[in-house]
C-alpha cells in the first residue's frame, strides 16, 4: 500500500512527459487556464448575469427575461441596434472600397513602395482613442480645420457642427472609422494581390480583356478567399466598436450615435445596472455569430462554385 | 487550367514589367499617383495635426485670423513640459508601459507552448483545440467587461495593475498562439525527428531547435501583442479608477478632459507622446509587422 501512491504518481509522471496527449496537456496548460478563467468563465457569467438585476457593488437574484423584456420595450436600445448596423454597414462597405483600392494602388510599380507601405500602416498601429482624441480636435465645433477649409474655399459660411448634430455626428464618427480601418484592410488585400500570378492578367489583356473585366474575372475571384477574412475581422470589430464612440461622442447626441457596446457599458458601468449592461453585451452575440457564419459559409459556397476539391 | 498556372513557380516569378507599356504617364499621374497622394494625406494629416497643435502656443491655437493653422509660428514646448511635470502622465507612461510588458511577457510564454503542443505534439484534439484559440480571438472585448468587472472586484484586485495584466492576456494569447502556429508549421518537421533520434527531450527539441529558429515569429508576435495591449482601452477604463493606476488612453481621456474648457494643446501632446512608444517599436521592425499581419490573415 505504502508503496502504491509513489509508483502512481510517478506513472502520471510518466505519461504527462512520455505520452503525446499527456505532453499536449501539459504544453496547453498556460494558455487553457487563462482562457477559461478570463475568456470562458466571463462569456458564461455574463449570459448569466444577463438574466439576473445586479447592480454595482449588489449582487442580484435571477429575474428570468425581466432584462430583455425591458429592452424590447426601450426605444434607446432598439436606437443603438440600428446605430450598430448603420455603423457596420456603412463603415465596412467603405474599408472594403477603399482599402481594396489602395491596395490595388500599392500592387502598381511603385517607386519607395516599402516605404509607402509602412507609413501607410501608421493609423493602425496608433492606439485608437489617441488618433481618435485628434480626431475630436479635427471635428471641434468652432475651430474645426476642416470648417476652417471649406469656409475659405467659400463652399459653406459657418462651421459644421460635426458631432452635434445626430446626421453629422454618425458621419464624423463613420469617418473616424474608416480612417483607422483602411490600412488593415489595404495591407492583407495586397498580400492577397501579390500572390495572383501577372502572367494571368497578361494573358487575359492579350485575348482583349479590359482592365475592367480583368479586375472582376481574374483579380476579385482570385482575392475572394482573402477578402472574406480580412471582411470577417473587420466587420467584427467595427459591430464590436466601443473606443471611438466613447471619445467622439459617448453615444450623443441625443443617443444619436449609441453602439450596442457603449450602451451597454453607459448602462452598466456609470448606471450601475451591470444585469441590464450584460444583457445588452449578450444581444450582440446573435449578430456577431451570424457575421461568422455568413463569411464562413460564403467562402465554402465560393469554393464549391469554382469547383475546388479542397 | 488556370489551378495549373496558378502553382506553377516559374508563373509566379514572370517579368515584373508587366503591363505598364500599356499606360502612360498621364494615365498613370491620373490613376495611380493622384489617388495615392490623396491616399496618404488623408490617412497621415490626423497626425500632422496632433503634432503641430502639441507644440502650438495657446494663444495661436484658436487664434485663425492671425496665423494660419498649418503651421506655427513660435513652437513652444509647454504643453509637453506642463504634461510631465504637472500631470500624472509619467506614471500613466510608466503603468501602460508595465502592463504591456507583463501580459505581453505572459501571452507569449503561454502562446509558445501553446502553439506548439497543437502543432506539433499533435496530441488528440489538436485540430479542435486550434479551432477554439481561433474563435477564442473573435470573443470581443466589448461583450466581455462587464463580467470581468465583477470577476475582478470579487478576486480583489480591482483598480490595480495585476487586473490587466491578468485580462490582457485573453485576447494576446489566442492571437500570439494563432500566429505562432502558422510559424511553427514553416519550420521542417526533419529538424525535430533527427533531434529525437538522437535522443533529445521535448523539451531540448523546444528550446535549442524550435525556438531559436522561431525568433521572427516570437519578435511578430511580440510586437503585436505589446501594440495590441497599449491600445487597449474598456478593460482599463472599467476596472482602474483611482489616477495613479490609469493607462494612457484612459488616463489622458478621464484626467486631462476637464468641464468644457479643452486644453487641445495638452491634449494632443499627450495623444503623441502616447502614440511615440508603439511608433518608434513599428518603425524598428516594420517588415515583421507587415509579413505577421498579412501571414495571420492569409493562414
Amino acid at each position: 500500500m505504502a508503496g502504491a501512491a509513489p509508483t502512481r504518481l510517478s506513472s502520471i509522471y510518466g505519461w504527462l512527459l512520455e505520452s503525446k496527449n499527456g505532453l499536449g496537456l501539459l504544453f496547453m496548460l498556460p494558455a487553457a487556464a487563462f482562457l477559461l478563467c478570463f475568456l470562458t468563465y466571463p462569456l458564461g457569467l455574463g449570459v448569466w448575469l444577463g438574466f439576473t438585476d445586479t447592480k454595482i457593488g449588489r449582487s442580484g437574484i435571477f429575474i428570468g427575461l425581466e432584462n430583455y423584456e425591458w429592452l424590447f420595450d426601450d426605444p434607446i436600445f432598439w436606437l443603438s441596434v440600428y446605430n450598430t448596423l448603420l455603423y457596420t454597414t456603412v463603415a465596412s462597405v467603405l474599408k472594403f472600397g477603399l482599402g481594396l483600392w489602395l491596395a490595388l494602388i500599392l500592387n502598381q510599380h511603385l517607386p519607395f513602395k516599402n516605404f509607402f507601405r509602412a507609413i501607410i500602416l501608421l493609423p493602425w498601429v496608433v492606439p485608437t482613442v489617441l488618433s481618435a482624441l485628434a480626431f475630436w480636435w479635427i471635428y471641434d465645433s468652432q475651430f474645426s480645420i476642416i470648417s476652417y477649409v471649406l469656409m475659405n474655399l467659400g463652399l459653406i459660411s459657418e462651421p459644421i457642427n460635426f458631432l452635434g448634430d445626430p446626421n453629422n455626428a454618425r458621419a464624423s464618427v463613420i469617418a473616424a472609422n474608416v480612417w483607422r480601418g483602411i490600412p488593415f484592410v489595404a495591407i492583407s488585400l495586397l498580400a492577397g494581390l501579390q500572390t495572383i500570378p501577372q502572367s494571368l492578367n497578361e494573358a487575359a489583356a492579350l485575348d482583349g480583356a479590359t482592365p475592367w473585366q480583368r479586375f472582376t474575372k481574374i483579380t476579385l475571384p482570385l482575392l475572394s478567399p482573402i477578402i472574406a477574412v480580412v471582411m470577417t475581422f473587420s466587420v467584427l470589430f467595427t459591430f464590436t466598436d466601443f473606443q471611438l464612440i466613447y471619445v467622439l461622442t459617448r453615444g450623443g447626441p441625443v443617443n444619436a450615435t449609441h453602439l450596442m457596446a457603449t450602451l451597454s457599458f453607459q448602462r452598466a458601468i456609470p448606471g450601475g445596472q451591470l444585469g441590464e449592461g450584460a444583457a445588452i453585451a449578450v444581444a450582440m452575440i446573435p449578430f456577431l455569430l451570424a457575421a461568422i457564419l455568413f463569411s464562413f459559409f460564403g467562402l465554402q459556397r465560393r469554393k464549391w462554385q469554382q469547383g475546388a476539391s479542397d | 487550367m488556370s489551378r495549373q498556372t496558378i502553382s506553377d513557380p516559374i508563373a509566379v516569378n514572370d517579368d515584373v514589367q508587366g503591363l505598364d507599356q500599356f499606360s502612360t504617364l498621364t494615365r498613370r499621374l491620373m490613376v495611380v499617383y493622384l489617388p495615392l497622394a490623396v491616399f496618404v494625406f488623408v490617412l497621415l494629416f490626423p497626425f500632422y495635426w496632433m503634432a503641430i497643435t502639441a507644440i502650438k502656443p495657446d494663444h495661436q491655437l484658436s487664434n485663425y485670423r492671425e496665423y494660419s493653422p498649418f503651421w506655427v509660428v513660435q513652437p513652444t514646448l509647454d504643453h509637453i513640459k506642463y504634461l510631465l511635470f504637472e500631470t500624472s502622465y509619467p506614471g500613466w507612461l510608466w503603468n501602460t508601459m508595465l502592463v504591456s510588458v507583463a501580459s505581453t511577457f505572459i501571452s507569449l510564454l503561454a502562446s509558445v507552448f501553446a502553439a506548439y503542443a497543437i502543432e506539433r505534439v499533435r496530441f488528440t484534439g489538436a485540430r479542435v483545440t486550434g479551432l477554439l484559440i481561433f474563435l477564442a480571438y473573435l470573443v470581443p472585448p466589448s461583450i466581455l467587461f462587464i463580467p470581468l468587472a465583477f470577476i475582478v472586484f470579487q478576486v480583489g484586485i480591482f483598480d490595480s495593475r495585476l487586473a490587466l495584466i491578468l485580462t490582457y492576456p485573453t485576447f494576446l494569447i489566442p492571437f500570439c498562439t494563432w500566429l505562432l502556429m502558422g510559424y511553427f508549421r514553416t519550420i521542417p518537421f526533419e529538424l525535430e525527428e533527427s533531434a529525437l533520434v538522437d535522443g533529445a527531450t521535448r523539451w531540448q527539441i523546444l528550446t535549442k531547435v524550435i525556438l531559436p529558429l522561431a525568433v521572427p515569429g516570437l519578435i511578430s508576435a511580440g510586437i503585436f501583442a505589446f501594440t495590441l495591449s497599449w491600445n487597449e482601452f474598456i478593460y482599463a477604463l472599467t476596472f482602474i479608477s483611482s489616477s495613479e493606476n490609469k493607462t494612457v488612453p484612459v488616463g489622458v481621456l478621464t484626467e486631462l478632459v476637464r468641464g468644457d474648457i479643452y486644453e487641445w494643446g495638452a491634449l494632443m501632446s499627450g495623444a503623441l507622446l502616447g502614440s511615440l512608444p508603439v511608433v518608434i517599436l513599428y518603425s524598428f521592425f516594420v517588415d515583421y509587422y507587415v509579413s505577421s499581419m498579412t501571414g495571420a490573415v492569409k493562414e
